[in-house]
């Protein structure tokens, strides 16, 4: 039962909350997909309205062997980071939900590293750590590096789906016979599935979208798409990363609705 | 039964001592067993390289140890000068993202949920968009023959196109609007969790709601608002991508330095001398706020 | 602090709320007398605190006046109403210490900083927290923060005073002590209050008047007794204290359970042909041998005989199959010798003690 705004300040006098809030919002979302119907635009400036409209750009990402290639590995990688990432940053959360261990806060702050550390950091230092492996330029090493990106963010979507379940359930389970891990894969899984969901498209579209430590470790047949991009945009504003960057953001809004539903279907 | 003595030394201390003690810490070993993939990972891809880093600043090109790397830092004013840039980005960026940001979060934690939940995908969604899409978006946004230039033109307002894209205006706008959802976001959650009741209290004891705003809500969205301040800003810092792309040549931010460096010049000593130093600068930074928390803890302690 | 000697009567007329298609209060009325300690009691979701929320200003009415004295307040913003509330959860600011938050109210009147210091001092005092205006909020214990808040609430001495199940979190002993205080205090300073409760008990210990609430309407407004004693609707006579409840048939004049007529004290007259009999379980008393011929007798078999400690309670199967509980205090032998599940048992019900009250709906 809400009033509302709970408090009696009337719409009135907020108006110009609302009003700056509404730019702002507006300027958040805007940019990314003005985009999308600008890629559809005939002339290499991308005007918007478009004065014509043609898929001229959408064919030349298509036909270009380097772009459907490069689109290709960021996808393999993207999958693998999420097949890598979701169960690591699940049992992380886990176990440092469930267990109680002396050193919970030294594993956590280890595994919040990631986010802190400068990405231009490990781009450079797994540069070099890769050329001594000879792992520069493989999807193997790029995974990796992405799925030390993406387990915090695992590990936290999961930690907060473990905080509204009942552990007392597990416990249940294993008093009436189940093992440990029997009772959390049958008990506790299917329960903060949502989470794990969630966790797991965030692993997916952080692989996907990163670019910084793609620029140095991936290259020559890997070099993933963000990387092609980022060398194009530096030369010049090429007209088909516009397809390319339509592509990116359906996908982006793909992953945020599908990570909105699961998360909405969390049963309390 | 003959009385037992609770300190009986000859008896051992407890039942089963021994047992229960190895079961704890089989418990333990196990909980840790199955961090250690992701400890291990973090541990490759990060501690070595990182590690790496430092070592490798230590040297020079000829692999003789000194600290020329670092001295070079503070001879030539050209790093100086990038390092000024940066902070002045920096700074640029989160005070508008503040000021753009703490309204914004305002709102919505006064919305009923489901409202904000809604409106908050504005929010979420640039942070599921990459960076780089973004940084596109604003150039062709702002560039000489793009959409702003275009409206204004044509509405009159202008002759000549501005001027946006591929400078400081350009960086700054397309940096705040990377970092406003890591501003709004902490913010947002520690305005949430300020009990209504203190607002009404303060209404009701006589307080004005703009008095109530300043003198209660305020100051309880302070621990909320310096911790998204100071990730922001940390943020800003290390940021590459950006700068690299909207910069046009006029702006150098530090970061970008340490990737000239490395790619164009191949001087590893003096790029990981500039890591280390961007590091120092990061740890540094939250550190200094994670102790000044500590005595803020007391008051992030009261609102529960 | 002088007593309020002028506090005024509150005068509330056709309060009504909707949200949405619920209708939370119906037409809500109340006459609070000056300096009265007027207690809104009820279950949840009965509306006791969204009248509390209405007075205070938080909550905007449908329909409705408010009257304290003569000025009308209900459109007007909270901020302005000079109504001091305690809520549930006490809301001491948390970034300011103790002296900080009682003189807050004061500071927005634009009191000197001398007086506000005075003042704070002497409000401190009344709650016995004299020593305490230097401690930080999270330093208090639940108790030491209710009192707090208090003070808060009436440092400023406000016209009217509202509080919200202030000692719903508290532990029951300190729970009745501070009920204890707060009726010394109501005492001390005469301010007209509304206490909104859902601890029948408290409300009788505290209050002059209760006003029962049930799905957004008064059942039954009277003194404590007068609720105890002659509830008028099953709710009222459920919701205060224990009771059993037998049915009864009018036959003419005389009413009539398990065809015996009843002695009454009064011949109260509902018009309802179907009436419930209103029995507290203390009120019966179990008979021996001879018994006083002006008391109501009722046969039956002990079912169940629990011992309670300063009391035991005694199931009873009647004659026509209805179920009573009996109550009966420590006094003389009376619980050396217990009765036995499963022996015949007299109890007598004094015609003073006969209520009946009508088949259920909210008077």
């Amino acid at each position: 039962m809400s009033d509302g705004l709970q408090i009696p300040i009337s719409h009135r006098n907020r108006l110009w909350l609302y009003l700056l809030c509404g730019i702002v919002m507006l300027l958040l979302v805007a940019p990314s997909l003005i985009i999308i119907p600008m890629s559809f635009s005939d002339s290499e400036f991308l005007e918007f309205p478009p004065p014509a409209w043609s898929l001229r750009w959408y064919q030349r990402f298509l036909e270009s062997v380097e772009w459907r290639d490069a689109a290709v590995v960021s996808l393999k990688a993207a999958i693998a980071t999420m097949c890598l990432a979701t169960p690591l940053g699940t049992a992380a959360a886990y176990a440092l939900h469930a267990g109680q261990f002396r050193f919970a806060t030294l594993v956590q702050t280890i595994l919040a590293v990631p986010l802190i550390i400068p990405v231009i950091l490990i781009g450079i230092g797994d540069f070099f750590l890769y050329a001594w492996l000879g792992m520069n330029n493989t999807i193997f090493g790029l995974v990796l590096a992405h799925t030390v990106l993406a387990i915090p963010l695992v590990s936290l979507t999961v930690a907060s789906g473990l905080k509204s379940y009942d552990m007392n359930q597990e416990m249940v389970a294993r008093s009436l016979g189940a093992s440990r891990l029997k009772a959390f894969l049958v008990i506790t899984v299917p329960q903060i599935r949502f989470s794990i969901v969630s966790g797991a498209l965030f692993a997916f579209i952080t692989s996907f979208d990163e670019a910084v430590i793609a620029l140095f470790i991936s290259g020559g047949e890997n070099s993933t798409l963000t990387r092609r991009m980022f060398n194009a945009l530096r030369d010049q504003v090429d007209p088909t990363i516009a397809s390319i960057s339509t592509f990116l953001v359906c996908l982006s809004i793909l992953m945020l609705l599908l990570a909105q539903f699961f998360g909405q279907r969390r049963s309390h | 039964m003959t009385a037992v003595s609770l300190q009986s030394a000859a008896a051992p201390a407890g039942l089963n001592e021994d047992a229960l003690e190895a079961a704890q810490r089989a418990e333990r070993n196990w909980m840790m067993a199955i961090c250690s993939p992701s400890l291990i990972l973090v541990g490759i891809i990060i501690f070595v390289p990182v590690g790496w880093l430092f070592w490798l600043s230590l040297f020079d090109a000829q692999g003789a140890l000194t600290a020329g790397n670092y001295l070079r830092l503070l001879e030539q004013p050209s790093y100086f000068k990038t390092l000024m840039m940066t902070f002045k980005v920096s700074v640029i960026v989160t005070v508008v993202c503040l000021a753009l940001g703490y309204p914004l979060a305002y709102l919505l934690s006064q919305l009923p949920r489901r409202t904000a939940g809604i409106l908050m995908i504005s929010v979420i969604l640039p942070f599921w968009t990459s960076v780089l899409v973004r940084t596109y978006a604003w150039l062709v946004i702002l560039q000489r023959r793009g959409l702003v230039n275009d409206w204004l033109m044509s509405l009159g307002i202008i002759d000549e196109p501005l001027q946006l894209a591929h400078n400081f205006t350009g960086v700054i706008v397309g940096m705040s609007h990377v970092m406003l959802p890591f501003l709004v976001l902490p913010l947002y959650a520690s305005m949430k969790a300020i009990d209504r009741d203190y607002l009404r209290a303060g209404l009701n004891l006589g307080a004005s709601p703009t008095k109530t705003f300043w003198q209660v809500f305020f100051p309880l969205s302070l621990p909320g608002l310096s911790a998204g301040v100071v990730l922001t800003f940390v943020l800003c810092l290390g940021f590459f991508v950006t700068p690299a792309l909207m910069g046009g040549g006029n702006v150098f931010m530090w970061s970008m330095r340490i990737e000239q460096t490395s790619r164009l010049y191949s001087n590893w000593g003096a790029a990981s001398a500039m890591g280390v130093v961007l590091l120092v600068l990061t740890l540094g930074i939250l550190w200094a706020f994670y102790k000044l928390l500590g005595t803020r803890n007391l008051l992030a302690r009261g609102l529960r | 602090m002088k007593a309020v000697d002028r506090s005024p009567p509150v005068t509330i007329r056709g309060i009504a709320k909707r949200y949405g298609n619920t209708t939370v209060l119906h037409g809500f009325d109340l006459d609070v007398n000056p300096g009265e300690f007027v207690t809104l009691l009820g279950p949840s979701g009965s509306g006791k605190t969204t009248i509390l929320m209405i007075l205070a200003g938080f909550v905007r009415p449908n329909a409705g006046s408010i009257k304290v004295g003569e000025e009308e307040i209900v459109a007007m913003p909270p901020h302005k109403r000079n109504v001091g509330m305690v809520f549930q959860n006490y809301a001491l600011f948390p970034h300011m210490d103790v002296f900080q938050n009682v003189a807050f109210p004061l500071r927005q009147r634009g009191v000197g900083a001398a007086e506000i210091a005075s003042r704070v001092r002497e409000a401190l005092g009344l709650v016995q927290l004299g020593e305490y205006a230097e401690r930080r909020v999270d330093q208090l214990s639940g108790g030491q923060r209710q009192r707090v808040a208090l003070a808060r609430a009436i440092v400023f001495e406000p016209r009217i005073l509202l509080m919200d199940e202030p000692l719903s979190a508290l532990d029951k002993k300190l729970r009745e002590r501070m009920q204890i205080e707060i009726r010394h205090l109501h005492e001390r300073l005469g301010m007209t209050t509304i206490y909104v409760t859902h601890d029948q008990r408290e409300a009788i210990t505290m209050s002059d008047r209760v006003a029962v609430m049930n799905a957004g309407r008064i059942a039954q407004l009277d003194t404590p007794k007068g609720l105890y004693a002659r509830p008028r609707t099953r709710f009222v006579a459920e919701f205060i204290g224990e009771s059993n409840f037998l049915p009864v048939e009018l036959d003419g004049a005389a009413v009539k359970f398990g065809g015996q007529p009843l002695r009454m004290a009064e011949t109260i007259g509902p018009s309802a042909p179907k009436q419930w009999l209103v029995i507290r379980p203390e009120k019966l008393s179990i008979l021996n041998g001879h018994a006083d011929p002006t008391l109501n007798q009722f046969q039956g078999r002990v079912r169940e005989v629990v011992y309670q400690g300063e009391s035991f309670i005694c199931y009873v199967t009647l004659a026509d199959g209805s179920e009573i509980s009996v109550r009966n205090y420590s006094r003389g032998d009376a619980l050396t010798r217990l009765p036995e599940a499963g022996q015949p048992i007299r109890l007598g019900l004094s015609p003073e003690d006969v209520v009946l009250v009508p088949e259920d709906s909210v008077a």
